[in-house]
């Protein structure tokens, strides 16, 4: 069998071990939803009808915000599954399972692999859910067919970054504890950037941060594609962020796993 | 000749200034029981981490399933199957899940992977709890699970790192008895445990290791040969036939209130017969006659009794 044969087939069974594990588990995924689910109506309905007052433009209030917000709320989504993936790595390699792996003929990184795809499926599902949650509260997107693609696109992109992010963190992490607690400024990131509040009513330093870090340009190309705002460069800085962010990432995890 | 299933020379590995082995060397045959027998920390797993691709040795070679270790590791490892000393199950998968799992990364077809998962669940007695999570499974159901896995890709060399450690004596047994059978069947196992009574009764060949250094090697017999405390006790009825046998043997180690005397002897039949033979000749008679042999417990406690006195 090649060695590319070998990668997918390997790495296949292991993001079914994955998905069946997630299942299992499901306490996990149930939570990656609620926690942004709560805070889209908390945003929305406690702070929404002031802060929508505040974005400028036409129409304000409410209506507004809730079509602001919506991709903050999904990165944020996508971090909160990001802890949940550095802990289920770290639990694992506290496991026998990982150092019997080790021992087998397959392919190395294949576990890490099945960590990554299986954590990326249910983020997207996870996705899915909080836009039909934000549609009924009246999200209200005006993109076309390959916007909502493209968005489909880019969140996949992140959320490939963000987890293989998350699966060194959780590698790196002497315990389950700790890797819970390593991906937790990534949660905080949509916050400190154009999340719920645009970056121009920030102070002068927060504001510098907000708009260098890597969630902004993808909150704002997402807001763009859906919502029809100005995207800019934005776009092209997003690509390069998940790109490079994934390739630090995995070459930092493959490492990390070889070497313990 | 018989080939082997492990050569090993002069592995060494330490951590940090610490020397966890000292240089050893192992030839195991195919199709035998050998055991590696030695307390906590002596360097036990650490060996089975080295022959089985975990970890790298410093210094030495060895060849495993007949592949050189350092330049063919995964040729190493697709002829190995390692159970070690932590359960090496997924917790969250049931017994059944597991085994198809195995079957999947030995890349057996669907029908191949479902038909040896049953066999195995079979064999090991885990059909009830096939559909439960490995989580849910007691401390011997866990051990036979673990195994199972091990044998999904039916590996030619088997390590077993302390399989019996923390089990009941009754899943002791049973375990003992899945060991010989797939040693009938032609595997070799390379087996590691801190029980005498373990290695005494399973192995063919029995290495004793210490403080990172093999320091006896041979079958459990020429073990227990090969160190003193082998004795005849005769027993007298009074200190005159007591101290007359003690000036005619020359030897031994009296006791004057016990009115024993003991003998060095191997405890062979050879060497009881020609002591009854000259005391007889000499009309001493004996009240008594006991026969010690060494057991593995000596052999132990005496060679890593010494081995301490001469690191010292």
């Amino acid at each position: 069998m090649s060695t590319l044969t070998l990668a997918v087939r390997d790495s296949s069974t292991m993001v079914r071990r994955q998905l069946k594990r997630l299942i299992r588990y499901p306490s996990m995924t149930v939570q990656l939803v609620v926690t942004p689910a709560i805070l889209l109506l908390v945003f929305v309905y406690v702070l929404g009808g002031t802060l929508g007052n505040g974005l400028g433009g036409g129409g304000g209030g409410r209506d507004a915000y809730v079509n602001y917000i919506v991709p903050g709320i999904l990165l944020m989504a996508a971090a909160t599954a990001a802890t949940g993936t550095a802990v289920m790595v770290a639990t694992d390699m506290t496991e026998g399972i990982i150092a019997r792996f080790r021992t087998m003929r397959i392919y190395r990184a294949s576990v890490l692999t099945g960590h990554v795809v299986a954590s990326v499926i249910q983020q997207l599902l996870g996705m899915i859910v909080l836009i039909v949650i934000a549609l009924v509260i009246g999200f209200r997107p005006n993109a076309t067919a390959i916007e909502w693609l493209a968005t489909a696109g880019l969140l996949t992109l992140f959320a490939i970054a963000i987890t293989w992010l998350s699966v060194a963190l959780g590698l790196k992490s002497p315990t389950p504890e700790a890797a819970s607690n390593a991906p937790m400024p990534l949660v905080l990131l949509p916050f400190l950037g154009s999340g719920f509040v645009p970056t121009d009513s920030m102070p002068t330093v927060l504001r510098w941060f907000a708009e260098y870090q890597p969630f902004t340009p993808i909150m704002e190309t997402i807001r763009g594609l859906l919502l029809g705002t100005p995207i800019g460069n934005s776009a092209a800085i997003a690509l390069a962020w998940c790109v490079g962010l994934t390739a630090v990432s995995y070459l930092w995890a493959k490492n990390t796993f070889n070497k313990a | 000749m018989t080939n082997l299933a492990i050569a090993a020379n002069g592995l060494r590995k330490s951590y940090g200034d610490k020397v966890v082995l000292d240089g050893i060397d192992l030839a195991v045959p195919e199709a035998t029981i050998f055991s590696l027998l030695g307390p906590n920390g002596a360097g036990k797993t650490t060996t089975v981490q080295i022959l089985s691709t975990l970890i790298a040795a410093d210094g030495g070679t060895a060849a495993v399933g007949g592949h050189d270790l350092a330049r063919k590791p995964d040729d190493v490892r697709g002829a190995i199957g390692v159970t070690g000393q932590y359960s090496a199950v997924d917790k969250l998968l049931t017994g059944e899940e597991n085994l198809l799992l195995m079957a999947d990364l030995k890349h057996l077809s669907r029908r191949d992977g479902k038909r040896k998962a049953a066999e195995l669940l079979e064999r090991f007695d885990l059909l009830d709890a096939a559909r439960k999570p490995a989580a849910t499974y007691s401390g011997g159901m866990q051990r036979r699970l673990d195994l199972a896995m091990t044998l999904v890709g039916d590996p030619r060399l088997i390590f077993l790192d302390e399989p019996t450690t923390g089990l009941d004596p009754r899943s002791r047994r049973s375990m003992w008895q899945i060991v010989r059978e797939l040693v009938a069947s032609g595997v070799t196992i390379f087996l590691t445990t801190q029980y005498l009574e373990e290695a005494d009764e399973l192995a063919d060949r029995i290495a004793l290791l210490d403080h990172g250094r093999l320091i006896a090697e041979g079958t459990p017999e020429e073990l227990k040969r090969l160190i003193p405390g082998g004795h005849i006790e005769l027993t007298f009825a009074d200190t005159h036939l007591l101290d007359a046998a003690r000036h005619l043997l020359g030897t031994g180690i009296a006791d004057p209130q016990a009115l024993t005397l003991q003998v060095p002897s191997d405890g062979g039949v050879r060497a009881i017969r020609e002591l009854l033979v000259v005391l007889d000749e000499h009309s001493i008679d004996i009240a008594d006659l006991s026969v010690h042999t060494p057991d593995l417990d000596d052999v132990f406690l005496t060679l890593t009794g010494q081995h301490k006195e001469t690191t010292r």
